[in-house]
């Protein structure tokens, strides 16, 4: 077959080999490097390149066209500019987190940070725990996202710093650890992030990430690879919410190693996006684990929200739970593709899987591909994906009793939302979540910006 | 004045016109019912009035209290006080009836030029109205209709009516679907909620229910047009012979109705 576009990788690749040196001294931690040598052989070895639009998996995302663009990338490790972090202010009330933020790729901790932490867990800079605890971070960096996926490959060529969040055993964490993600430059930006979360056996957290984009007239892309490892026993509840803008490019992998009785609930919503592509995949390798994933996602003028899912029942007596919606208005288009996949064993399975689609106008466009690979029997699987309208009958009705049409679809698609919203069991974020929701639809305008500073980020002054 | 003027109405659903050329004029304090057999457009003409947009209107006029209705959208009727209790109340999964309702209440203040109500206020005027149908506060605080009975859900749609205090009420076979008791339970809701300054419309099949409600006057609406129309009587003569003798009869609407 004769590629029809550039292919993005190349310039990627050139630019490492122009600077390799410069980065792995920039970045300085051996387990880093070590897997970014790893990633490059990988890339140039295997003839890899980014999907385009059509290949198997990417029915609507071009990521190939996502990474064509000439980024800028901080190899240099040039710190961003501290007002941008001192500026921001998570507002959501109610909401005591242990906080790091993330400009562009570089994460910046506070001591309050650390100090808000119980004994047994590290919540900071990955290159500073890979540069004091090499062989601890080696077990599990690169370990769980499969470097054969290009755009993991490229992550890791890329990653020079992240966010490392290791809880010890049987450490419960009761108050819940936040990453802030912060899109903000003058010029176009690729960042590269990357978080890994450490469980170990029965230890719990709830961690909280949230994307924002800054300044709304630049365009950046965001190249995000998360690894987590859940060990016997272990509990996270995580919450990954966009609220990025137009030009904003998010390309975003969760990959999870979940073993013997672990719990995982993986919750996600795309507020506001330009284009956004999710991949999470949950490897149940333990009798007795569970993961829910759940997640909604609101389209905006001609936004892309693209959710792929990939939950394998490696082992015996697991459970999953699916749940995604989204809610599409104007031209924007939506994908879920998801699969369940029950290894030859995995006996005593109870998989569901569940995708709600909402096209408010006639221009918007939702691609669904629910899944189901089973090699076993005796178990419980199920799966549905359905694609509809707001129902004209009900429309009518509310007009009738005087609520004015927007109003209506607004309290529909918002009713239509609600179970989702239900599932993210954090004090005081679901009930920000469901006043996002309600203000996301109630159809304010493209500008994003406006909105979002509005909604979830006060301007300093506010 | 009269409340509602309508005259030589035309409409009809996918190019197939349905009513065919409606005249009715309706005074404050009266009450008229519609019969006629099915399909002869009792429900399109309420849909029409209501302003359901499935519908299209190719001729005549509809005046409320001296205001054209039709080219108006649903809300704006709503507002000007028409009301329509659903022949099939619709189920909202996820509406709850206290933010349905406060949207109704406020969106109505709000085209009159009023502040929105505040909550309390809200919830004492949801409790009081609650008691003319009898509605359990457990219903009031569920989904819009999700799970209702039959009769509660037309229980409900008279509740509602209450809380928007309507100048004219269509009620589109509330009898249907309805046990005696629920029946005498809604009937008597109306019955309370009439007054000397509104109407109502009452569309049934049967005589029964206008043993509850009195009607004014009993109109036979037949192949989209009113064929005939009387008094209380009339429903009584139906109940006994059918419509079949009227459909070979000269119609005997009143000259009143018929559009100047």
């Amino acid at each position: 077959m004769i590629a029809t576009a550039p292919d993005a990788l190349d310039q990627y690749l050139d630019l490492y080999r122009n600077h390799r040196d410069t980065i792995d001294a920039a970045c300085a931690a051996e387990p880093l490097n070590n897997m970014r040598h790893a990633a490059f052989a990988a890339l140039e070895s295997i003839p890899m390149r980014l999907p385009g639009k059509g290949d198997e998996g990417y029915a609507v995302t071009d990521l190939n066209g996502m990474f064509t663009p000439d980024y800028g990338i901080n190899i240099n490790r040039l710190p961003a500019s501290a007002d941008v972090a001192e500026a921001f202010r998570c507002d959501v009330p109610r909401l005591s987190t242990a906080l790091a933020i993330t400009v562009n790729d570089t994460p910046r901790l506070t001591d309050t940070t650390a100090r808000a932490l119980p004994e047994g867990v590290w919540f900071g800079s990955l290159r500073r725990f890979a540069q004091d605890h090499p062989t601890r971070l080696e077990q599990f960096y690169g370990a769980i996202a499969p470097m054969k996926r290009p755009e993991v490959a490229l992550n890791t060529l890329l990653a020079q710093d992240g966010i490392l969040l290791w809880v010890g055993k049987g450490v419960k964490v009761d108050k819940p650890l936040q990453i802030v993600n912060l899109l903000s430059a003058s010029t176009p930006v690729m960042a590269v992030r990357r978080l890994l979360v450490v469980m170990e056996e029965d230890s719990a957290a709830t961690l909280l990430c949230c994307d924002h984009t800054m300044d709304c007239t630049n365009s950046y892309l965001a190249s995000a690879v998360a690894e987590i490892s859940l060990a016997r026993g272990a509990r996270l509840n995580m919450f990954d919410l966009e609220e990025s803008s137009p030009l904003t490019s998010r390309c975003a992998g969760v990959f999870v190693d979940q073993h013997q009785d672990s719990e995982l609930h993986l919750g996600s919503a795309t507020l506001w996006c330009g284009t956004t592509r999710n991949d999470y995949e949950v490897s149940l390798n333990g009798p007795g684990a569970t993961a829910r994933l759940s997640g909604l996602a609101i389209g905006s003028a001609s936004s892309l929200a693209d959710v792929n899912t990939r939950v394998a029942h490696m082992s015996a007596h697991c459970t999953s739970r699916q749940l995604y919606k989204f809610a599409l208005p104007e031209v924007s288009r939506g994908s879920f593709r998801g699969l369940v996949y029950v290894a030859p064993g995995a006996k005593g399975t109870d998989a569901e899987q569940n995708c709600r689609n909402l096209l408010a106008d006639p221009g918007a466009r939702m691609h669904t591909e629910p899944q189901l690979e089973i090699y076993c029997d005796d178990v419980k699987a199920s799966h549905g994906a359905a694609t509809g309208q707001l129902s004209a009958e009900a429309l009518f009705y509310m007009r009738q009793r005087g609520i004015p049409e927007a109003e209506a679809r607004n309290m529909l698609m918002q009713a239509f939302m609600a179970d989702v919203v239900d599932t993210f069991t954090m004090d005081g974020l679901q009930d920000r979540l469901r006043h996002l929701v309600e203000k996301r639809l109630s159809g304010a305008g493209p500008e994003a910006c406006a909105n979002c500073s509005a909604s979830c980020i006060p301007t300093p002054s506010a | 004045m009269n409340l509602l003027e309508v005259c030589d109405l035309h409409a009809g659903i996918d190019g197939k016109e349905i009513l065919k050329g409606i005249n009715l004029t309706i005074r404050p304090g009266e009450i008229h019912a519609i019969m006629g057999p099915n399909g002869s457009g009792k429900s399109t003409l309420s849909s029409v009035l209501a302003g359901n947009p499935a519908f299209t209107v190719t001729g005549g006029s509809a005046r409320l209290d001296g205001k054209e209705l039709l080219g108006q959208d649903p809300e704006t009727r709503a507002h000007e006080g028409l009301f329509l209790s659903f022949q099939y109340p619709v189920e909202i999964p996820g509406v709850s009836m206290v933010n349905f309702m406060r949207a109704a209440v406020n969106a109505k203040r709000k085209y009159l030029g009023l502040d929105p109500m505040n909550a309390s206020d809200f919830l004492k005027l949801m409790r009081e109205k609650r008691k003319i149908v009898d509605l359990d506060n457990k219903l009031a605080s569920r989904s819009v209709n999700e799970g209702f009975s039959g009769g509660e859900k037309k229980r409900n749609e008279i509740f509602q009516m209450a809380m928007l205090e309507p100048k004219l009420a269509i009620l589109d076979e509330t009898d249907s679907g309805l046990d005696i008791d629920a029946l005498r339970i809604v009937a008597e809701g109306v019955n309370r909620l009439h007054t000397p300054q509104n109407a109502a419309i009452v569309i049934t099949h049967y005589q029964r229910l206008l043993d509850y409600i009195k009607p004014d006057f009993v109109h036979v609406l037949y192949k989209g047009r009113i064929i005939h129309s009387g008094g209380p009587e009339l429903a009584l003569e139906l109940e006994e012979r059918g419509y079949d003798w009227l459909k070979a009869q000269p119609d005997n609407t009143r000259p009143e109705d018929a559009c100047i």
